[in-house]
């Protein structure tokens, strides 16, 4: 069971008040963009055995869109997080590597 | 004009707990800047109560005030006098962003009491039921089994839960079945 704090209202929310919104920081390309990027976009997703970060809703809660990161394998959360960060803040990546040194995730290390 | 019905007509159930319907109870869904002074005062102006901490509700004599969001509050006033409330409301929030509607009839609101209420809820929400976890004045939303629902506590030990009026029979079902008197866990 997955157990996340969420950052607006600070309720520590068990996994079925929350609604998975799929991975984090996705940058959208659209009208103008290369068919590449586009496709990219769409479908090329982190699939991490270890530290990922996600996109999560409060559904049954605040109802706000929140970051989370935590490692697939052995459910462990790093932290919980601001919807409006287009990257994992520092003191998130930070409680990372001193769990997980050499971690990587897309261009973040 | 017909005479209005609350969600469950009066509906009640004895068992580990009470359960009964609350009965009409105004109701007003607020948005904004809750930091905001005018709102502040808007909502002291309406329900007697302020502004409660976030997971809080604060009561006043004739209403009260539950935290839903970090940008929602949903006002508790007398049925009666909900439509002139919000346009009170809307006077008052000139030319600030927010939106206060009335959402009386559309929810249903129930009233749990007695020793097995805390154990009640326990068994249907994934909350913390424990007395030291959940103290009266605080307010959690959160799902009751398959729907969405809120309550708080107030200070004789009750609990007043708000869900959606199209769900109420089965929010008043599914807290008769758990406080059904052979079912007790005994926990709390």
């Amino acid at each position: 069971m997955l157990i996340l704090e969420c950052p607006y209202c600070g309720v520590k929310a068990e996994e079925t008040e929350l609604a998975a919104g799929g991975e984090a920081h996705l940058k959208r390309f659209g009208p103008g963009s290369s068919d590449e990027e586009f496709h990219d976009y769409l479908f090329m997703r982190e699939n991490p055995k270890g530290v990922h970060f996600e996109r999560w809703r409060h559904a049954n809660g605040c109802g706000k869109w929140f970051h989370a990161a935590r490692c697939t394998m052995t459910l462990e959360v790093f932290g919980t997080y601001s919807a409006q960060t287009t990257e994992p803040p520092k003191e998130i990546q930070d409680k990372i590597s001193e769990k997980r040194p050499n971690w990587t995730w897309r261009d973040v290390k | 004009m017909s005479d209005p019905v609350s969600a469950m007509n009066g509906a009640k159930f004895s068992g580990l707990a009470q359960v009964e319907d609350s009965g009409l109870q105004g109701m007003i869904t607020l948005r904004g800047d809750l930091a905001s002074d005018t709102l502040k005062a808007a909502v002291k102006a309406a329900t007697g109560a302020d502004v409660p901490a976030s997971g809080h509700v604060s009561l006043s004599a004739e209403g009260g005030v539950a935290w839903m969001s970090p940008d929602e509050l949903l006002l508790l006033v007398p049925y009666e006098v909900v439509d002139a409330k919000v346009v009170d409301l809307a006077e008052a929030l000139k030319g600030e962003h927010a939106l206060a509607v009335n959402v009386s009839d559309a929810r249903g609101v129930f009233r749990l009491s007695g020793d097995g209420a805390r154990e009640v809820l326990a068994k249907i929400c994934p909350v913390d039921m424990s007395a030291e976890a959940f103290k009266p004045g605080q307010f959690r939303r959160t799902r009751m089994a398959q729907v969405a629902a809120a309550f708080w506590l107030d200070d004789d030990g009750a609990f007043h839960i708000v869900c959606f009026r199209s769900v109420a029979a089965y929010v008043f079902n599914l807290l008769s079945v758990s406080a059904h008197p052979q079912s007790k866990v005994g926990v709390y």
